[in-house]
């Protein structure tokens, strides 16, 4: 419930301010101011545009399949949101505690190619359909790479539970009495270094098994092409096929499709920071007297550790989303056959070999 | 003929679509009937995102790979050769700034040469004239590449080295405007002289200019011409042959990207070309087959680097060996009425799209010419589209199209 209350606005807003940060960092990268007019600074820019939106005549063209085509948006925006519900913000702070987390973010994402698939088939447009053909071909090509990657982290995480796997991140494994108060976190895994009480980075998967790092660049890769960004924004190139799947959605329900992408961009960002970079957890470590992991994080279920878990979290995630920007306003398109070229050949093969390792890890360990 | 909008949906449906009204604007070549199994017919364009204007281009796709292709043109055409016969020499001018636009300087140069030749007032202009008018030639042909260069970045995908070079070209189009007092279509090279002498401070701020965009050229090659994505998108795409090149009778950088070393400011040598030293540079197939897509676009920026060394010349020998006079008046030897002996003349010279032609007949009894036909580059250029877009992906016409750098305007003239 707490996620729903949360979530749905919180999404909203993002977009909001997600738009606006990316045309003023693309304005930045560009040499140029970004939008200035409405309001200071332009920061009513995204609010006049949903009026717009909101304004806007609903066109549905008239050959369109129409019940599908007013479906598509939702079924869209519902798989992505859904998403959210298990996604742990805090120590506490969970929509859903889901003992299989990992597995139903993972599913109901999938369900999002539904959409674009009906989106595209709908339309009765040519571009529709060039769109949605590929934007289906890329994104379940690549949930391939995404969800081997996925599996090691579960592999040396022993969980499938989202909120379990951030616990394993940090130094308050064991407290609160529930999960696992007799485990201990060593650094690089199998060395006999307790950094259990020493927290921060080095408790991060990424370095608690070193080997996740390559994990970490297939999984952003892959989260990249999951959410139709740049390199990998084949199926909407506005060059060659004007806006793919989303072409003739006009006002509100394309207003939805927006929101949609920033969600995924969010959660992908979110699963991201929960699997390889301790989730809520502080990132800096208690270095002999200076504990600067106690200081900057709170006890699970006390008022200081929600706020800096909550800090933490989103401070991650929004690097992420940040990087994510910063590559779209850099690097020009790949092409389709490039960019299954790079999931089949290069993604999978290194993601098997990366399963492997990660298993014969677990088991020295 | 149309059907009539229904009187009480006129809130709902804006336009009702029947197949009629294709049939009106413009015949297909390619019937929805005859069509193979599995092939779809595309309208690409007049209003598409990359077709650099208005060409509208009809394809036949099977899934993503191209099998047939049919360009339409004409979306532009306002009958400038039709005008010229009713225009006298001088009043042709302005309407040769709206052929090719983002380049009008090299075609006035260029017609401007072609009348003076008519009348053989050729060895009169005076050198100063003349090296002002390949100044700013040079200067609109760095414009016209860093457009061609930029939208081409926008075909593939690269937003950003468009709008840098876009903020580049703006310090020419300014020094241009305060030159000329118009950003694109000048109206500033007349026959036989110039509107004016260039403005005190001009040849400075060039200067300044120059010493300003040889580094943000550099970094645009970095940012994309070197990207590696960029290199495996444009690499061993639409590669032309020079055999291919030469029976189209492609020019500029289009053939030199194919290896053939034809440069017209060369060959012909004229204005004052002979005197200025650059290099031609040609494709080498660097990163892929000789003559595609990335040969093209690297040549293009080679001959901004070109054109700079050029520039720098050009503003030296402006600053001392021709310079400014008071008595120096850049209409001097403007013809008071053109008037050429009956005679026809082709004249051609190199604009950044490659070989710009004027075939001039006049009777000798007016000052109207008989007949002036354009040979377009562009023109010319976008005629092998067909030839090399065949059996290619999707993305993959759209990065040839880029590539060619054609301007509708001047198309369709």
């Amino acid at each position: 419930m707490i996620a729903l209350l949360f979530f749905l606005p919180f999404i909203a807003i993002f977009a909001l301010a997600g738009v606006y940060v990316e045309r003023k960092l693309a304005g930045f990268i560009q040499d140029r101011l970004g939008p200035m007019e409405t309001g200071k600074f332009g920061l009513l820019q995204t609010v006049a545009d949903i009026i717009k939106l909101l304004t806007k005549e609903d066109i549905i063209p008239q050959k369109a399949d129409k019940f599908v085509f007013k479906l598509a948006p939702l079924v869209i925006f519902v798989s992505i949101f859904a998403g959210f519900a298990c996604i742990p913000l805090t120590a506490t702070m969970v929509g859903a505690g889901l003992s299989v987390g990992v597995f139903y973010v993972l599913g109901i994402i999938s369900l999002d190619v539904i959409g674009i698939l009906m989106a595209g088939w709908s339309s009765n447009s040519k571009y529709a359909l060039l769109g949605a053909m590929r934007a289906v071909g890329q994104i379940i090509s690549y949930e391939i790479p995404l969800g081997l990657v996925v599996l090691c982290v579960v592999m040396i995480s022993q969980s499938l539970d989202l909120q379990e796997i951030s616990y394993k991140q940090g130094i308050w494994i064991g407290t609160n009495g529930f999960y696992f108060s007799a485990q201990k976190i060593y650094l690089f895994g199998i060395t006999p270094i307790d950094i259990t009480k020493v927290g921060g980075f080095l408790a991060w998967n990424i370095v608690q098994m070193p080997f996740l790092c390559i994990g970490f660049v297939i999984y952003f890769i892959a989260s990249l092409a999951e959410c139709n960004r740049a390199p990998f924004d084949i199926p909407e190139a506005e060059s060659e096929l004007i806006a793919g799947y989303h072409t003739e959605y006009s006002g509100l329900r394309w207003a939805f499709m927006m929101l949609a992408e920033y969600g995924m961009m969010l959660l992908t960002s979110f699963l991201a920071v929960i699997l390889f970079l301790g989730g809520w957890n502080t990132p800096l470590p208690n270095i002999g007297f200076l504990a600067l992991a106690d200081w900057t994080s709170g006890m699970p279920n006390t008022i200081f550790g929600e706020i800096t878990a909550i800090f933490w979290i989103f401070f991650k995630v929004f690097c992420l989303v940040f990087v994510q920007m910063w590559i779209r306003w850099t690097y020009p398109r790949l092409r389709a056959d490039q960019l299954m070229y790079l999931c089949w050949k290069v993604l999978i093969p290194f993601s098997l070999a990366l399963v492997m390792l990660c298993a014969i890890w677990r088991i020295l360990m | 003929m149309f059907p009539t909008q229904p009187q009480n949906t006129t809130n709902k449906i804006q336009y009702i679509y029947s197949p009629q009204h294709l049939a009106n604007s413009e015949p297909n070549k390619f019937a929805e009937n005859s069509l193979k199994n599995g092939e779809m017919s595309v309208n690409l364009g007049p209003q598409h995102p990359s077709t650099h204007g208005v060409l509208r281009l009809e394809v036949l796709t099977d899934g993503e790979i191209i099998t047939e292709i049919e360009p339409h043109i004409g979306y532009l055409h306002r009958c400038f050769e039709k005008h010229c016969e009713k225009l006298t020499y001088a009043q042709i001018i302005p309407y040769i700034d709206r052929m090719d636009y983002v380049s009008a300087m090299n075609s006035e140069h260029i017609y401007a040469m072609a009348v003076e030749k008519m009348l053989n007032i050729t060895e009169q202009i005076p050198k100063r004239v003349e090296y002002i008018r390949v100044l700013v030639a040079e200067l609109n042909r760095i414009a016209s590449h860093f457009v061609a260069i930029g939208t081409y970045g926008v075909d593939i995908g690269a937003t950003t080295p468009f709008l840098w070079l876009m903020r580049d070209r703006e310090h020419i189009l300014r020094l241009l405007e305060w030159l000329t007092g118009a950003r694109m279509l000048y109206n500033y090279i007349w026959v036989g002289g110039l509107y004016y002498d260039l403005p005190i401070g001009f040849e400075e701020k060039c200067k300044e200019f120059l010493d300003y965009v040889l580094p943000k050229i550099k970094e645009t090659e970095n940012l994309m011409i070197n990207n590696k994505i960029f290199v495996v998108r444009t690499a061993n795409v639409g590669v032309i042959s020079l055999d291919l090149a030469v029976n189209y009778a492609l020019s500029g950088a289009v053939m030199r990207g194919s290896g053939l070393k034809m440069d017209l400011r060369k060959k012909d040598a004229y204005s004052v070309y002979p005197e200025l030293d650059f290099d031609v540079p040609v494709g080498t197939g660097a990163m892929g087959t000789q003559g595609d897509c990335w040969d093209r676009t690297w040549v293009r920026l080679q001959e901004c680097y070109e054109s700079i060394k050029i520039l720098y010349q050009c503003v030296e020998k402006l600053q001392k060996e021709h310079k400014r006079t008071t008595d120096f008046n850049p209409q001097a030897f403007v013809p008071k009425k053109i008037r050429p002996e009956k005679q026809f003349l082709y004249f051609r010279g190199e604009t950044p799209k490659g070989e710009l032609g004027f075939f001039l007949q006049s009777d000798g009894k007016s000052d109207i010419p008989l007949r002036c036909k354009v040979r377009s580059p562009c023109f010319v250029n976008l005629s092998v589209l067909p030839a090399i877009a065949k059996g290619v992906l999707f993305s993959d016409l759209i990065a040839i199209i880029g590539s060619l750098d054609f301007v509708m305007g001047e198309v369709d003239r």
